[in-house]
C-alpha cells in the first residue's frame, strides 16, 4: 500500500461580520491531519455540523468563496494546489454526495452524469460507458431518461455511486452516503465502497454513523470540536476498547448499544468556544497539569495510529 | 404527456377568476366615470353649436340622466353583442380605434419586451457569473439608477440626447394625434418607433437583470451546482448547463408578469414621444371625456395584463418537468 493523499494541518475558517464591521474568524476545522492509502477506506467520524463536508470540499477545491483554507495537501507526491484540484476533480478524485438534491432537478440523469461533450464521438463513448456502469449497478435503461425527482431512494443512491465511478477515480470521497437508508440499502452502499477499495481505490468515508464506519473502514479518524483527536484502526474498536487511546474515543465506544450506552457528561464545545488547551479538557477524566494551558498535537503512535493527547506524548 | 383534464380544470378556474376581475374593473371604472364631471354630450358637441332639442336627443342617446344601474346594464348589453359604441373624439367605432391603437402599442411593447428580456437576462447572467467584480457592480449600479428614476424623466432624457442634441430622430409629432396608419409611411412609422422602443427597453432591463443575477447566485450555491463542479464541470459550461437551465423559466415567468409595468411605461412613453398608441388614446379619451373609448381601453388593457399573468401561470405550472411529470407519478 502506498500513500494516495496526505492532508496535513488543514484549517478551514470563515470570516464573519459580527455587529457591523467587526470581523471574526470562525474556525470550523483546526489542524486536521489525515492520510489515505490506495485501496484503503478511511472513515472520518464526527457529529453533524462539525465540518466534515467542508473537509471533502477542501480536497475537491470547491469550498464556498468566503472560506479560508490553510495547510498542506499532497496527492500522489504532488502538492495539491487549487489548479491541480481543478484538474483532478471529476477525474481522479470523485465525490459521492449525500442525497438526490445534488443532482440538477431539470436535467435528465444520463445527460448530467456524462457531463459536457465536445463532439458526438465523445458523447457516444461516454454514454456507452455510463450505460455499462449503470447496468452494473442495476439501473435499467429507463433511468437514463429520468429526471432526479423520478428516482426512488435506492435508485438515486446507485446513480450517485455510479456517477463517481464514471471517470475511474483513484480517490472517492463519500459524504454521508448512508443516513436515511434502510438496513439493506446501507449494506448495499457499504458493499459498493468495499468493492471500490478492492479495486485499489482509496475511499474517504465521511459519516456520523459509527456503525457504518466500523463495518467498512480500515481506519477511523475521530472529529471533536473541529479537531481530529484520534486516528484508530477499526480493529481497535473491540473487546473492552483497550486499544483505543483517547478518552473521548473510549467513551464513544462505551456508548455503543452493545457496550451498555455509557454516556459521558457534557457536550462538545462549538466552534468559537473552544478552550486554549485540549478541546476535551472539560470532560476528560484523566486531565494532566497543563492540559488546559497547551494544546496537544496529533501525535503519531505508529504508521497508522495517531492521537491528540498529552498522555501519549513523548 | 400533459394531463389534459388538469389543464382544462386550470384554465376553467382561470377563466372564472378573469370574469370576476373584469366585472370588478368594469364596475369600478363605470362608477368612477359616473362620479366624475365628464359629460359625453359636451364632449361630443365640443365646440359645435347645437340646439336644445339636439342636446336633449343626444342626452337620451347616452342616457345622461338615467340612473347608473340602467346605464351600466345598457352598456353591458351592448358589449356582450360586441358593440362598444362609438368613440367621441375619433368618431369611429371604439373597437376600430382600439384595434388600430393597440396594434401600434403592441408592436412597441413587444419590441421592447423582447429586447429588454434578452438584454436583461444576458446582463443578469453576466453579473451573477462575475459576481463582486466591477462588471457585476456596473450592472447593479445601472439597474438601481434605472429602477429609481421616473420613466418620464428617462424618456425626456432620451429625447434630449437623441432628438435635440444629435438630431437623429424627430422630436415628436410627424404622426398627428388621430391620424390613422394608412396616412403614415412605414419608414415614418419606424422612425417613430425606435426611440420609444429604446426607452422602454433600457427601462425594462433593470428588474429582469437584477432578478436573473440574484437567481443565478442562488443557483450557484445549490447542492447540485456544487456537485456539478465536483464532477469537473467549470466556468461557462457549468453556468450554461446548470445555471441558465435553472433560471431561464423563472426569468421568462417574471418577464410575463411584468406586462402591467410594461403597459404603464408605454402609456407614459407614448405621451413623451407622441407615439400614436393605446396609451396616448387613453390619455386623450380621459382628457376629452370620451367615455365609450375610455371604458373600451380599460377592458382591453385588463385583458392584456391578464394574459401576461395567465401565460406566467401556465409556464410555472406546466413547463417545469418536476411539476409536469410529477402529475403522472403521483
Ligand atoms: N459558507 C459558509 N459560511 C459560514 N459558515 C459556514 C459555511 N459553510 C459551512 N459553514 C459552517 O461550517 C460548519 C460545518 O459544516 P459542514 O461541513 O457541512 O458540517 P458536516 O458536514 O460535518 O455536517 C457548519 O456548522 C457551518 O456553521
Ligand atoms: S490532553 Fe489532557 S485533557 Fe486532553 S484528553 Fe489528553 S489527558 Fe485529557
Ligand atoms: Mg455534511
Amino acid at each position: 500500500m502506498s500513500d494516495l493523499i496526505n492532508v496535513s494541518n488543514i484549517s478551514i475558517s470563515f470570516t464573519q461580520y459580527v455587529q457591523g464591521l467587526n470581523q471574526r474568524e470562525l474556525k470550523v476545522i483546526t489542524d486536521l491531519t489525515l492520510d489515505i492509502n490506495e485501496g484503503e477506506i478511511v472513515a472520518v467520524l464526527g457529529s453533524s455540523g462539525s465540518g466534515k463536508s467542508l473537509l471533502a470540499h477542501a480536497i475537491l477545491g470547491i469550498l464556498p468563496h468566503n472560506a479560508n483554507l490553510s495547510g498542506n495537501m499532497v496527492y500522489k507526491g504532488d502538492v495539491l494546489t487549487e489548479e491541480l484540484k481543478k484538474e483532478l476533480r471529476g477525474k481522479e478524485i470523485a465525490l459521492i454526495p449525500q442525497s438526490v438534491n445534488f443532482l440538477d432537478p431539470l436535467m435528465k440523469v444520463s445527460d448530467q452524469v456524462i457531463g459536457e461533450c465536445a463532439d458526438e464521438a465523445e458523447e457516444k463513448e461516454k454514454r456507452a460507458k455510463q450505460r455499462a456502469i449503470f447496468e452494473k449497478y442495476g439501473l435499467s435503461e429507463e433511468v437514463d431518461d429520468m429526471y432526479p425527482f423520478q428516482l426512488s431512494g435506492g435508485m438515486a443512491r446507485r446513480v450517485l455511486v455510479s456517477t463517481a465511478l464514471l471517470s475511474n477515480p483513484k480517490l472517492v470521497i463519500a459524504d454521508e452516503p448512508t443516513p436515511g437508508l434502510d438496513e439493506k440499502s446501507v449494506e448495499e452502499t457499504l458493499n459498493h465502497l468495499r468493492q471500490m477499495a478492492a479495486d485499489n481505490v482509496g475511499v474517504l468515508l465521511i459519516t456520523h454513523d459509527i456503525d457504518a464506519a466500523l463495518k467498512v473502514a480500515n481506519r477511523i479518524a475521530i472529529f471533536y470540536s473541529g479537531y481530529v483527536i484520534e486516528v484508530a484502526n477499526a480493529s481497535d474498536f473491540s473487546g473492552e476498547g483497550e486499544n483505543l487511546l483517547h478518552p473521548y474515543t473510549k467513551s464513544l465506544y462505551k456508548a455503543l448499544p452493545h457496550n451498555g450506552f455509557e454516556l459521558t457528561k457534557g457536550h462538545q464545545p462549538l466552534h468559537g468556544e473552544i478552550p486554549v488547551g485540549c478541546p476535551y479538557y472539560e470532560r476528560c477524566p484523566h486531565k494532566l497539569e497543563n492540559c488546559d494551558k497547551e494544546r496537544p498535537f496529533l501525535f503519531p503512535i505508529d504508521e497508522n495510529k495517531r492521537v491528540r493527547c498529552f498522555k501519549y506524548e513523548g | 404527456m400533459l394531463d389534459k383534464q388538469k389543464i382544462l380544470k386550470f384554465l376553467g378556474y382561470k377563466l372564472v377568476r378573469f370574469a370576476i376581475l373584469l366585472v370588478v374593473v368594469i364596475l369600478l371604472s363605470f362608477i368612477l366615470i359616473d362620479m366624475s364631471p365628464i359629460n359625453p354630450v359636451n364632449a361630443y358637441i365640443s365646440n359645435m353649436v347645437a340646439s336644445p332639442e339636439k342636446i336633449a336627443q343626444l342626452e337620451a342617446y347616452w342616457g345622461v340622466n338615467q340612473p347608473i344601474t340602467e346605464k351600466l346594464l345598457n352598456w353591458l348589453g351592448n358589449i356582450i353583442v360586441g358593440d362598444f359604441g362609438t368613440s367621441l373624439i375619433y368618431r369611429t367605432p371604439v373597437l376600430h380605434v382600439i384595434g388600430e391603437k393597440f396594434t401600434a402599442s403592441l408592436i412597441l411593447m413587444l419590441t421592447s419586451w423582447v429586447i429588454s428580456g434578452v438584454l436583461g437576462f444576458a446582463l443578469g447572467v453576466l453579473a451573477g457569473f462575475k459576481r463582486d467584480t466591477w462588471v457585476d457592480k456596473a450592472v447593479k449600479v445601472y439597474c438601481y439608477i434605472l429602477q429609481s428614476a421616473p420613466t418620464f424623466w428617462i424618456a425626456l432624457l432620451v429625447v434630449m440626447v437623441f432628438s435635440v442634441y444629435l438630431g437623429l430622430f424627430p422630436v415628436s409629432g410627424g404622426v398627428p394625434i388621430g391620424a390613422l396608419s394608412q396616412d403614415v409611411s412605414f419608414w415614418d412609422w419606424l422612425r417613430h418607433l425606435i426611440l420609444p422602443a429604446f426607452t422602454l427597453s433600457i427601462l425594462g432591463v433593470a428588474s429582469i437583470a437584477l432578478y436573473t443575477r440574484d437567481k443565478l447566485i442562488e443557483v450557484m450555491s445549490t447542492d447540485y451546482f456544487l456537485f456539478a463542479k465536483a464532477r469537473g464541470e467549470d466556468g461557462w459550461t457549468l453556468i450554461k448547463r446548470h445555471g441558465i437551465r435553472n433560471i431561464l423559466l423563472p426569468a421568462i415567468t417574471l418577464q410575463f408578469l411584468s406586462f402591467s409595468e410594461l403597459f404603464g411605461g408605454t402609456v407614459l412613453v407614448e405621451q413623451v414621444f407622441m407615439y400614436p398608441g393605446i396609451g396616448q388614446a387613453a390619455v386623450s379619451a380621459g382628457l376629452r371625456s370620451d367615455v365609450p373609448l375610455l371604458l373600451g381601453i380599460v377592458i382591453f388593457s385588463a385583458i392584456f395584463v391578464y394574459c401576461g399573468n395567465l401565460i406566467a401561470d401556465i409556464l410555472y405550472n406546466f413547463v417545469d418537468p418536476r411539476i409536469r411529470e410529477g402529475e403522472e407519478n403521483g
